[in-house]
């Protein structure tokens, strides 16, 4: 298939737990397959969101996959604008400095912002 | 305007499913385009010709198939998606070795690239089950 043009912006936004439910790993798939038809991509983390983030997971004793290590690739896919919000990281107590992978944290502002700006916005 | 509707989630589970199935008849029936409906993550449930309510309820997957046949729509049930969940055609039945296919006629098994495609080419997605 084709490359779509021209690239749209667009917004993900990750609000899920990472293994409980099967959302996250559907939304990262999103990102990964829009980020391979080189669009613009803003990934948000948010609420529960965040906590895909944790470092350490140890997903195999509950025979899942290790969502966090999936992240890591994003930037192998030059996924680089990954937010996530301050207060939802704050309220569960992670840090943003000591997570799996490196985010923007910022306000809820900042993401009202990203959202106005973006052609399309995907939330899952 | 062009549209592309993407659905989450399965039948009679949340009604959004059903919302946007009348979306999308709603939206033909004031002229709109739908470039592609999209069916990810539990809305491939919608895909499944195997769903049988009972006769008194609403067959939303009989109403999705009656649609796209009339108005001669692109439905993609998204294939990672539906494998994980038993809905295959005939094709992934035998290479998976699976005892049955079960995906409507009137949908295709595609990949996420194809909901790329679509947010590229359509004026508006809407997600109806997130």
């Amino acid at each position: 298939m084709s490359s779509p043009n021209p690239p749209k912006t667009i917004t993900f936004i990750s609000r899920s737990t990472p293994y409980g439910s099967g959302r996250a790993k559907a939304c990262l798939d999103m990102v990964l397959s829009a980020a391979v038809f080189e669009q613009r991509i803003n990934l948000v983390f948010m609420d529960d969101g965040v906590w895909q983030l944790q470092a350490a997971q140890q997903p195999k004793s509950i025979d899942a996959k290790d969502l966090s290590a999936a992240l890591s690739a994003l930037p192998l896919f030059e996924v680089s604008n990954i937010f996530a919000e301050s207060e939802a990281l704050s309220s569960r107590n992670l840090d943003p400095a000591a997570l799996a992978i490196d985010v923007k944290a910022c306000s809820a502002e900042t993401i009202a912002a990203l959202i106005r700006e973006s052609d399309v916005v995907y939330q899952l | 305007m062009k549209l592309t509707v993407l659905v989450y989630s399965a039948p009679y589970s949340t009604e959004a499913a059903y919302s946007a199935y009348r979306f999308t008849a709603s939206a033909l029936a004031a002229g709109h385009e739908i470039y592609r409906l999209f069916f990810y993550y539990d809305g491939v449930h919608n895909s499944n010709a195997s769903s049988a309510p009972p006769q008194d309820e609403f067959d939303l997957v009989k109403a999705w198939s009656e649609l796209i046949k009339t108005h001669k729509l692109d439905a993609i049930s998204c294939v990672s998606s539906a494998l994980r969940r038993g809905v295959l055609d005939a094709q992934e039945a035998a290479r998976y070795e699976k005892e049955a296919a079960s995906l409507g006629s009137q949908f295709v098994l595609s990949g996420l690239g194809q909901l790329v495609d679509a947010n590229a080419k359509s004026d508006r997605v809407m997600s109806f089950g997130a």
